[in-house]
């Protein structure tokens, strides 16, 4: 008798994940992971932040801590340190009593439920037809989160110029004055995945001018503050422009690259309303949604960061931990760009250290990537998109000879 | 009055302690601090599906290790947040998958007076209609199996039937094993099996008998989803440990392909630490014993309270009180009888006086016992 799922198709793997799949089956000893976004110290390896192993024993030493079902919005203060985070501890919204939150699992559940309660609630009831608008390029779930939450019609907004390879302005503005009012656009809060490319603060404020005009609705993702820059602040910039412009906005936050918490899920649905009423509707909806998702959220990331976001010195050496991160990343970024002059590589190279965050898209054709996957064993993405984290004072050399060997031979 | 009950006596849903509080199975304090100092552990993303050490066990305690189908490579396991995120996992997998050709929209699911959030989960999957099967029976106070098989029978094609394993939320009234064969009879011939099994090895005291149901269906060869907790029988609530297993016929690759898709859309991949510290106990036969140590507790209080309802005398039977094991316990109580025990007696019992009999204890098993009585005598 016939499977009653004899028909289903086979879907095509996650083209990330693959990546790496494909790398550990690589036996080549100069191998080099350029691929998943996560982070890797200069021996190559996973960091469990030092803070990040110190509040994991406290919890697992106190044994007043209960083990009861968390609310199902999430631990309180896990919530409110994670909004005070996105938006500053003197922010006026936070004072105005009209920020929520709702805590989540990692930053794809918080976009998951800001998607679903935007699908239900805004612009009309079930309103599945209100445009959503990603960048183009963009994180590849962005598109799935909203599609399987129900609306049908996702659009690119213009983002990435790859003749100057930097951010095609005008035709983000255009993108935005063209939009139906009321659209929904996916803003990155900063360290734009896959580009690295952030708008300036002047470009944001051109960005929010239009927004506000023609009442589009700001979703921001947030993924790697403090991680861009080595600056929480000023990480959150454009999120706390955009509150300061007085708009209504979501803001999905995940924890797991600055807290290298990836398997905890750890992650926050900021909400600014208009005020305190207002934040209570939404919030008691979105507590329905939680409901029939996932019920309530996972306790140990959030308590690890709530109780590190609310003790001065833990969250002083936090802070320090982020800035090692960052560090590395960025005295990367500056090394690879002087090799690749050093051994005049063709094209200018001033992007990679333009760019900021985990991620530079390099400008490398699908011709090139092929090559250093399959004669480099350097693994990048097809995009040519490659993890800053991935490249050590060890391989960096061997990395910018193959790219160099690439762009002059390929 | 004895002014320790003026506070609240919550008699809803969790597992507590003779205390009255959530309480860990001895080994996982232990193993939770083993993982907080381990150095080889990693922080790294898990698996979209999971950590397949705990799927792997999380099968094996549901099916038995020897099971056909996981001989024969035709099941997978999906590590999800808690039973909520198994149910809609599931339900999106069927909206996406079960029957392309076919269709199919229902979804059966019993009656059942419990807050909507199960068919509200099927409804945000996009499953609009949720219909409902006869299951409990306030003449008996037990389950009318025939009303149930009359209403499954009576199903449309190719429906899905969510069924409670063992451990029925919120009654506690099971189905023998007899009850299952026909069940099962039923189900081979039009219907698919969406199991739901939220406290193994709590009910009866053994896991073995308390999945009989879903082994039962397997070795008729069904395919069929089933969702299981680990927060009762575990203590893990807070940690949301959850797993949907997939009994298929074929096609599994395809399938969990699709899983994972959906996976993605919803929370990327599930929390590490709940469920490493399930696969640590599960390897370790031993740690086992202490979840029969649980499920004798329960048996003990429906046993006392029934002895205790007995002599305050009254028309009234309370065998259907001992007679399932677990969790639940049903006294098949009026809205006013259930306000009168809410706002008069501080006793917060579920729906239709379904109530969680471990938060019963020694301090409260008279007053709760008492308050029923009373509950019963004057407003009915």
């Amino acid at each position: 008798i016939m499977s009653i799922f004899g028909e289903v198709p086979l879907a095509a793997p996650v083209a990330v994940f693959k990546l790496t799949a494909d790398f550990r089956e690589d036996q080549n000893p100069s191998k080099v992971n350029l691929g998943v976004g996560a982070y890797r110290t200069d021996e190559g390896q996973p960091w469990v932040l030092p803070v990040v192993r110190k509040v994991e024993k406290m919890i697992a030493d106190d044994h007043s801590l209960n083990h009861e079902y968390l609310p199902i919005l999430g631990l309180p203060e896990f919530r409110s340190s994670a909004s005070q985070i996105a938006l500053g501890e003197d922010s006026p919204a936070i004072k105005d009593n009209r920020v929520g939150a709702v805590q989540c699992l990692g930053g794809t559940g918080a976009l998951k439920i800001g998607a679903e309660f935007l699908r239900r609630w805004y612009n009309g009831t079930d309103n599945t037809k209100t445009p959503i608008y990603v960048s183009a390029p963009t994180w590849e779930n962005h598109n799935a989160v909203f599609s399987n939450a129900g609306f049908e019609d996702i659009r690119p907004y213009k983002y990435w110029d790859a003749g100057k390879r930097g951010l095609d302005l005008e035709g983000f503005l255009s993108d935005l004055e063209s939009a139906p009012d009321h659209s929904i656009f996916v803003l990155h809060a900063c360290a734009h995945n896959p580009t690295g490319t952030d708008p300036t603060q002047d470009q944001w404020k051109q960005i929010s001018d239009v927004m506000k005009r023609k009442s589009l609705f700001a979703f921001f993702d947030s993924a790697y503050q403090g991680f861009a820059s080595g600056n929480l602040d000023k990480d959150a910039w454009a999120v706390r422009y955009f509150v300061s412009q007085g708009f209504e906005l979501f803001c999905a936050q995940s924890f797991s690259k600055n807290f290298g918490l990836y398997n905890e899920r750890v992650g926050n649905l900021t909400v600014v309303a208009k005020d305190q009423d207002n934040l209570n509707r939404v919030l008691s909806q979105m507590e329905k949604i939680v409901r029939i998702t996932w019920s309530n959220p996972p306790s140990q990331g959030a308590r690890l960061v709530a109780i590190t976001l609310n003790t001065p010195e833990l969250f002083a050496e936090w802070k320090d931990n982020v800035k090692t991160m960052a560090d590395r990343v960025l005295l990367m970024r500056a090394q690879l760009k002087e090799k690749l002059k050093a051994l005049g590589t063709p094209g200018t190279w001033e992007h990679i250290t333009e760019q900021i965050g985990m991620f530079s898209f390099t400008g490398l054709n699908p011709k090139q990537v092929e090559y250093l996957v399959k004669e480099k064993h350097i693994y990048l993405m097809a995009s040519g998109r490659i993890n800053m984290c991935g490249l050590t004072t060890k391989n960096i050399d061997y990395v910018a000879e193959s790219i160099h060997e690439a762009v002059t031979t390929v | 009055m004895n002014s320790e009950f003026r506070e609240r006596q919550p008699i809803g849903v969790k597992n507590l302690s003779k205390h009255g509080h959530t309480t860990w199975l001895p080994p996982v304090r232990k193993i939770k601090q083993q993982i907080s100092t381990d150095p080889t552990l990693t922080p790294e993303y898990t698996h979209i599906l999971g950590i397949p050490e705990f799927t792997r066990r999380a099968t094996q305690l549901a099916l038995g290790k020897d099971s056909p189908a996981i001989v024969e490579s035709r099941v997978f396991g999906i590590q999800t947040v808690g039973c909520t995120g198994a149910v809609r996992l599931g339900a999106e997998l069927l909206r996406s998958c079960y029957c392309s050709s076919s269709s199919w929209t229902h979804v059966f699911i019993s009656l059942s007076f419990l807050e909507d959030s199960l068919a509200g989960t099927f409804k945000a999957a996009g499953i609009e209609d949720v219909q409902y099967y006869r299951y409990w029976d306030a003449e008996s106070n037990g389950v009318c199996v025939e009303n149930m098989l009359y209403d499954l029978e009576n199903a449309p094609e190719q429906c899905v039937v969510v069924l409670f394993a063992s451990g029925h939320r919120p009654t506690g009234a099971e189905l023998s094993q007899e009850d299952w064969k026909r069940v099962a009879e039923v189900m081979k011939r039009q219907l698919f099996a969406f199991f739901l099994m939220s406290a193994q090895g709590l009910c009866s005291g053994s896991l073995e008998q308390d999945a009989w149901p879903v082994r039962h269906c397997v070795s008729l060869g069904l395919e069929l989803l089933c969702a299981q907790s680990f927060s009762h029988n575990f203590g893990l609530y807070g940690e949301r440990v959850g797993h949907l297993l997939c009994v298929l016929k074929q096609n599994l690759l395809a399938v969990q392909s699709q899983a994972e898709k959906l996976v993605q859309t919803l929370w990327s991949c599930p929390p590490m630490e709940g469920a490493r510290v399930v696969a640590t106990v599960l390897s370790n036969p031993a740690h086992l014993e202490s979840v029969k140590a649980i499920a004798e507790r329960c048996m003990l209080i429906r046993e006392r309270l029934r002895e205790r309802l007995r002599l305050l005398g009254g028309p009234w039977q309370w065998d259907h009180i001992i007679k399932p094991g677990g969790l639940y316990c049903c006294f098949g109580l009026n809205t006013q009888q259930v306000d009168f025990l809410v706002q008069k007696k501080h006793i917060y019992l579920l729906p239709n006086g379904c109530l969680n009999v471990s938060a019963i204890n020694s301090r409260n098993l008279d007053y709760v016992a008492e308050s029923i009585h009373q509950a019963l005598s004057s407003k009915r």
